[in-house]
């Protein structure tokens, strides 16, 4: 069975209580009805900034958590508990941030990948197993020889390249890479970029890249989803996004990245955005980025302004446009 | 002569494994008002440089040659009076976690009122309406009550703001930032920088902006030091660096980086190969194992800095090479360059 999308996510809800005081909870809203849809072989790209959500997003449509509220369909299946979970778990996975946390580093590398491989038993012998690995590794540019070494022994892109071998194990259709690059150098980063673009290439596979980093979003992305305080506050094409972006949050962010050319810096108007982000424990009414955006008015704090169509394809939600 | 006059600064970390020469060699001048840029990646040195500026360095390591000349006054071996004159009077520095580099214990009044009375003659009184003055000047809303907050109820964004107010404090002749934009987001980075920008306009002191964020290089530097594996690959004016690039470290840094302003996906060039292992460097050129252009010589020499232009230098084999061959410099018997 085949869809248009490979994933929908619907209202996606995930709130998390916050002891607030004596016997007080609050409910802190980290992601508040996000839905968009990801086509097979189709990155998009998730931006925002420290605390937006962007990470829980990708964490709880993975089922990592209780999800508050909302649905995921994964290649037209709505997953629930049970045999839909485990089917999906298998082809989605998810590539974390900090490869020195995220390797168990009792595991040899080569039964951390295999993991997948042993959970959803998809090798029939120990030989199986042992080829699979070998496979694998070399798919992420490892030699299968270090396949009976200890995370430790490696550095930080090699690790990463671990963690994207484990994802690869159970042949996924749909991988989530939450900032798969930002705790690399930049010379290993590209080398890692390039490695998941021609893994995508090869395999056919969509990914929902989080990151912080514009210009790497940018770079990898077929659509772009920018997220402020547990909203999607617009989706576009990359370019699109770059060229004409909408909402004056993403403005401002496109404006702040520092371009690495001293000429342009010199001549590039940058829109300085007033303050920090608001806790989100207590975000402000209608619009939640109307205390820091120079275009705000009366409207903005009345009603949350949907997310609406304002080109083909693009995305975004403020009612001053 | 230059306000600050670093020569052949050498640092090591002498570890259980061995000596570890975190800075090798590091030779630059820095002048009135300018904002130098050192940019490398992860263990090049770039921080331990600093570091050995102000002789903060924490056993196990120790600045074992060269020489830091401030105004002038040698800062290597010198007393810890004397450099406790200089350090966050002369010379400041904020660090790259504006959340550890606070202490959570006093207020945020407190602690810059501490630099201030230190260092100046300045009563309490007098302190305080200072320290107000610096809140109110790094953008700090209701400075008044902020003095009595404490570090923990302050964003990131605003405790990088109270750092820069506390190196700036006693107007200081050059102000050392690590990294101070990178744990902050991007919309935050863009102030804290424009804020930065604007404070040296306004006072006119030197910058050494350390980071490996080639854009936060671009916006905010006049000249550039390339560092890779403690030992500067290329050092030039911003422009020299980004539009010029000489050394094969600097080019390849400048290929891998994403282009945001373009619309098709170029594929990234990556630097091949991995960071190097410190403990076990190599004879030649550090950069050489993963350098596409690297010639037998590279291997078993290390290159010299040479001027490839006015105030442009590059310590690369290749640009030697090039130099011979237009002739601009003859090779001496020894096999040594002169220029």
């Amino acid at each position: 069975m085949s869809a248009e999308y490979i994933l929908e996510v619907k209202n996606l809800k995930q709130y998390f209580p916050v002891t607030t005081g004596f016997m007080k909870t609050t409910l802190l809203k980290a992601v508040d009805d996000v839905s968009f849809s990801i086509k097979p072989g189709e990155t998009l790209g998730m931006v925002g900034e420290s605390g937006c959500g962007k990470t829980t997003v990708g964490r709880s449509l993975m089922h990592l958590y209780h999800k508050t509220g909302g649905d995921v369909f994964f290649d037209g299946i709505k997953i629930e508990k049970g045999a839909t979970l485990a089917a999906f778990r298998k082809r989605a996975q998810i590539v974390f941030q900090d490869p020195y946390s995220s390797l168990n580093p009792r595991m040899t590398v080569g039964d951390i990948i295999a993991e997948p491989i042993d959970v959803h038993r998809l090798a029939a012998s120990k030989k199986d197993r042992d080829a699979r690995i070998g496979e694998l590794i070399q798919m992420v540019g490892l030699s299968s020889e270090q396949a009976t070494r200890y995370a430790h022994e490696f550095s930080g892109g090699q690790r990463q390249r671990i963690g994207i071998a484990r994802a690869l194990a159970s042949n996924p259709d749909f991988i989530v890479a939450d900032e798969p690059v930002s705790a690399l150098d930049v010379s290993i980063q590209a080398q890692v970029i390039n490695m998941l673009e021609d893994l995508q290439d090869k395999l056919k596979l969509a990914y929902l890249l989080i990151a912080h980093d514009l210009s790497v979003v940018k770079h990898i992305s077929n659509r772009i989803a920018v997220m402020y305080l547990g909203k999607l506050v617009e989706l576009a094409p990359a370019n699109e996004l770059h060229r004409h972006p909408a909402h004056p949050y993403t403005q401002a962010l496109l404006s702040a990245v520092p371009i690495p050319d001293p000429q342009k810096s010199r001549e590039s108007k940058r829109i300085m955005l007033s303050g920090d982000v608001p806790s989100p424990l207590n975000a402000p009414s209608g619009c939640a980025f109307r205390t820091r955006c120079a275009m705000a008015g009366a409207s903005c704090a009345e009603a949350v302004p949907p997310l609406r169509e304002i080109a083909p394809g693009h995305f975004a939600a403020c009612v001053k446009i | 002569m230059a306000l600050l006059e670093v020569r052949d600064l050498k640092t090591s970390f002498f570890t259980p494994m061995g000596e570890i020469k975190a800075v090798d060699g590091v030779s630059f001048d820095l002048d009135k008002g300018r904002v130098l840029g050192i940019v490398g990646e992860s263990g090049s040195g770039k921080s331990v440089s600093a570091y050995s500026i102000l002789q903060i360095l924490t056993p196990p390591g120790k600045v074992v040659g060269g020489s830091v000349k401030f105004n002038g006054d040698e800062l290597v071996g010198a007393s810890e009076k004397k450099i406790r004159d200089i350090r966050g009077n002369r010379i400041s520095i904020i660090f790259q976690d504006p959340m550890t580099s606070l202490t959570p214990v006093f207020t945020i009044g407190n602690q810059l009122m501490e630099a201030i009375l230190l260092h100046t003659d300045r009563n309490k009184k007098e302190a305080r309406a200072r320290a107000v003055e610096m809140l109110g000047l790094v953008g700090i809303n209701d400075p008044e009550r902020r003095m009595g907050q404490y570090s923990f109820e302050l964003s990131g964004g605003m405790r990088q703001r109270v750092m820069i107010a506390m190196a700036l404090a006693c107007e200081p002749d050059i102000l050392i930032a690590d990294e101070p934009t990178t744990a902050l987001d991007v919309t935050i980075q863009a102030q804290i920088i424009e804020l930065m920008t604007e404070l040296q306009h306004k006072l006119g002191m030197a910058i050494i902006m350390i980071t490996h964020d080639l854009g936060v290089i671009a916006s905010i530097c006049d000249e550039v030091i390339v560092m890779y594996a403690g030992k500067v690959c290329e050092r030039g004016t911003a422009d020299q660096i980004f539009y010029n690039p000489k050394h094969e470290y600097t080019k390849g840094l400048l290929r891998s980086i994403p282009n945001i302003e373009s619309d098709d996906k170029e594929r990234l060039i990556p630097i091949s190969g991995m960071p190097l292992d410190m403990l076990h460097m190599p004879a030649g050129c550090a950069f050489a194992p993963r350098c596409d252009r690297a010639m037998k010589i590279c291997l078993t020499s290390q290159p010299q800095e040479y001027f490839v232009a006015q105030d442009h230098i590059s310590a690369c084999w290749v640009n030697i090479q090039e130099g011979i061959q237009s002739g601009l410099i003859k090779l001496d018997e020894n096999g040594g360059v002169k220029v």
